[in-house]
């Protein structure tokens, strides 16, 4: 058969093109385009290869924000991951009990994230607020302006009761999908609640909570809105994360190529992580090859 | 092993029925032999699972009560009723080993290790699983699948009857006859109560000692294949069973002769005084097996026809109009058809009656 001449279909193709450049791909490369320059002005901007990747890797603040990112995004799915499957399976399964709780778990995710921090601020306040002012009535002193551990938990606890829900209803979601066959199967087999729940509910999960570990991941480790309105990334740097060290380089000292190349890794580590998470929850369970 | 009595059970899913209709199972009152193969066959929707969940436990009864060898066990859950269920898709537990799928029902139990270990050996080897033991369930084929199923059934010696419901279903065409011998080999060997659920009459006259026909919540008839077959006490019976279904024709009787439309056919002299005082809602049936097909008149013979044949490679289903009325005959593949029309013969020991649905017996009269 002849080659087709008329080439016209690859025209169906522009929008997507044409969308893709746009959502991605021209800002990405105007991002490594920035990374690899120093820009004094408009028109104004010198080609400076990787100098300010080097500079970049080697700052020690950078790798404290790092450091502060890995271990609240860890401590923050060591939690919120458990505690979401818990309240999926403790969730009434049907009627109108079923649709009110749905709705009511996933408020917090509703609001926008600023006001999240704002109202963690007013919440958390010693003075006025609910949970602050009922902690100090108790005797505890509590001030998360002040102390870099109650800022901490204050942060743990406002990014848990945000984001809790949405692992929360991802497994629920999972749940509901699991064939009703496998829990007759599992009463005539005589399986208690917990074998049930580890070897049909948790394993028929697998899916979903792949998904939620790495979008909770993702989400966590690009926390920027609801810390920098709590506390500003302080007291000190204590709550500095990489997103708010880097909005400091790129919009407070106006230093793009820095914050480009600093951009990019950030990418990169995300990515990393991402892969990471992937496999290993892909090869879960499957470890022992069949001989 | 044990005899299922299930004494007036009926089963709606709405909290307060009002009339038959609302059953999704209508009265039902039988008996079932300890150590019988028995299919429960009917089409979708007419109670056949809901029956089955009842016997496993999985659902109570709205009325009656069910008896294991005469102990009641109505209120027992599942587990306390030493049955084992095979479902429609393979139910497994996917992260473990063929092995311990096996060990499961027994681990949960209490065995110990050593006990359940003899056991699900044994177990394996009537299932010629014994070489997949150690491979991960998830990986292997829905067949073996559905054996690993089987198997957490067959590894409690006390179990008292073993259910299945449709478990051929996801199986390949040609892995369904091996898994059925398997299932009939296994009943011989083991004399478990087996109840079988589908909707696959192939199926459910090749497997079981006694077919159960379900139609809309109720029990239409229990009998041998053979019994099925020849003498269908219900129109549906003789729709369902048998490949394809049973003729009918509205005919009204007088003397020894069945009039259809103007055309007649001579019955037996005890057939026709079952029917003769009988003006409506009386029908003749006739397997499409027994029915012949003529090129030329012969004695008895009715002319009709032929409105088609397929060739089903091994034998011929013959389409003939008769008086208004189509007919289907099932022929060997070697027979010769005369492509317009034909003559056929209605043998008269299997000539059927059936008023308002229902088979007119010669016993009922005696």
């Amino acid at each position: 058969m002849d080659k087709w001449k008329d080439n016209k279909a690859w025209f169906l193709v522009i929008p997507v093109f044409i969308l893709v450049a746009f959502s991605a791909i021209i800002p990405l490369m105007t991002v490594v385009n920035y990374s690899v320059q120093d820009i004094f002005g408009p028109g104004n901007r010198l080609f400076v290869g990787t100098e300010w990747f080097k500079e970049t890797l080697s700052d020690t603040r950078l790798h404290d924000a790092l450091g502060r990112q890995l271990l609240f995004s860890g401590l923050v799915l060591l939690i919120e991951m458990p505690l979401g499957i818990l309240i999926a399976l403790m969730m009434p399964k049907k009627g109108w009990a079923s649709s009110l709780s749905l709705v009511l778990i996933a408020l917090p995710l509703l609001i926008p994230w600023n006001v999240i921090g704002t109202i963690w601020i007013i919440f958390t306040r010693p003075d006025i607020g609910l949970l602050g002012a009922a902690i100090n009535g108790m005797g505890v002193a509590f001030d998360h302006t002040n102390s870099a551990g109650q800022a901490w938990i204050t942060l743990m606890l406002m990014e848990v009761w945000h984001w809790t829900p949405l692992v929360a209803l991802l497994a629920f979601a999972g749940l509901r999908a699991i064939p009703e066959a496998y829990f007759q199967a599992a009463k005539i087999d005589g399986a208690s609640t917990w074998a049930t729940f580890w070897y049909i509910q948790l394993p028929k999960m697998r899916g979903v909570l792949t998904i939620a570990l790495l979008l909770r991941f993702m989400d966590s480790f690009l926390i920027y809105a609801e810390p920098f309105v709590l506390t500003g990334g302080g007291p000190g740097n204590t709550t500095t994360f990489l997103s708010i060290y880097l909005v400091k380089i790129a919009v407070g000292q106006f230093d793009l190529g820095p914050a480009a190349a600093f951009s990019l890794i950030y990418f990169l580590i995300i990515l990393l992580f991402c892969w990471l998470f992937y496999q290993v929850l892909l090869n879960v369970g499957k470890g022992e090859k069949t001989s | 092993m044990a005899r299922i009595t299930l004494d007036k059970v009926a089963h709606s899913y709405i909290a307060k029925p009002s009339d038959e209709t609302d059953y999704a199972l209508r009265l039902i009152d039988n008996i079932w032999d300890d150590g019988g193969a028995y299919a429960l066959l009917g089409p979708s929707g007419c109670g056949k699972t809901t029956l089955l969940n009842i016997i496993s436990g999985l659902l109570a009864p709205s009325e009656g009560r069910v008896l294991f060898d005469g102990k009641d066990v109505t209120d027992l859950p599942p587990e306390k009723r030493n049955i084992a269920q095979v479902f429609q898709f393979p139910v497994l537990y996917d992260t473990m080993t063929v092995f311990d799928n096996l060990a499961f029902p027994l681990k949960n139990r209490g065995f110990t290790k050593q006990d359940a270990k003899t056991r699900v050996l044994e177990v394996a080897d009537i299932l010629d699983l014994t070489d997949s033991l150690n491979k991960k369930a998830a990986g292997l084929s829905a067949d073996a699948k559905q054996k690993i199923s089987l198997g957490r059934g067959l590894v409690r010696r006390d179990v008292a009857a073993i259910l299945f419901d449709e478990p051929l279903t996801v199986i390949d065409p040609h892995l369904k006859w091996q898994l059925r011998c398997k299932l009939k080999a296994v009943h011989e060997q083991l004399k478990l109560t087996l109840l079988y659920v589908t909707h696959d009459q192939v199926e459910a006259l090749t497997f079981a000692n006694k077919v159960i026909v379900m139609y809309e919540g109720a029990i239409v008839q229990i009998g041998t294949p053979q019994e099925l077959f020849e003498n269908p006490i219900h129109k549906f019976v003789g729709y369902f069973i048998g490949s394809p279904g049973m003729n009918f024709m509205p005919c009204k009787i007088d003397g020894n002769r069945a009039f259809i439309n103007g055309s007649s056919i001579p019955i037996d002299d005890r057939v026709a005084e079952l029917g003769e005082n009988l003006t409506d809602n009386l029908e003749i049936g006739i397997r499409p097996l027994y029915l012949e097909v003529h090129a030329t008149e012969v004695e008895n013979s009715v002319p009709v026809t032929v409105k088609s044949i397929e060739d089903q490679g091994s034998y011929k289903i013959v389409t003939v109009r008769l008086s208004g009325n189509l007919l289907r005959a099932r022929l060997d593949e070697k027979s010769v058809v005369p492509p317009e029309k034909a003559w056929i013969r209605f043998p008269k020991d299997w000539i059927r009656l059936y008023h308002k649905d229902k088979l007119l017996t010669l016993q009922s009269n005696d």
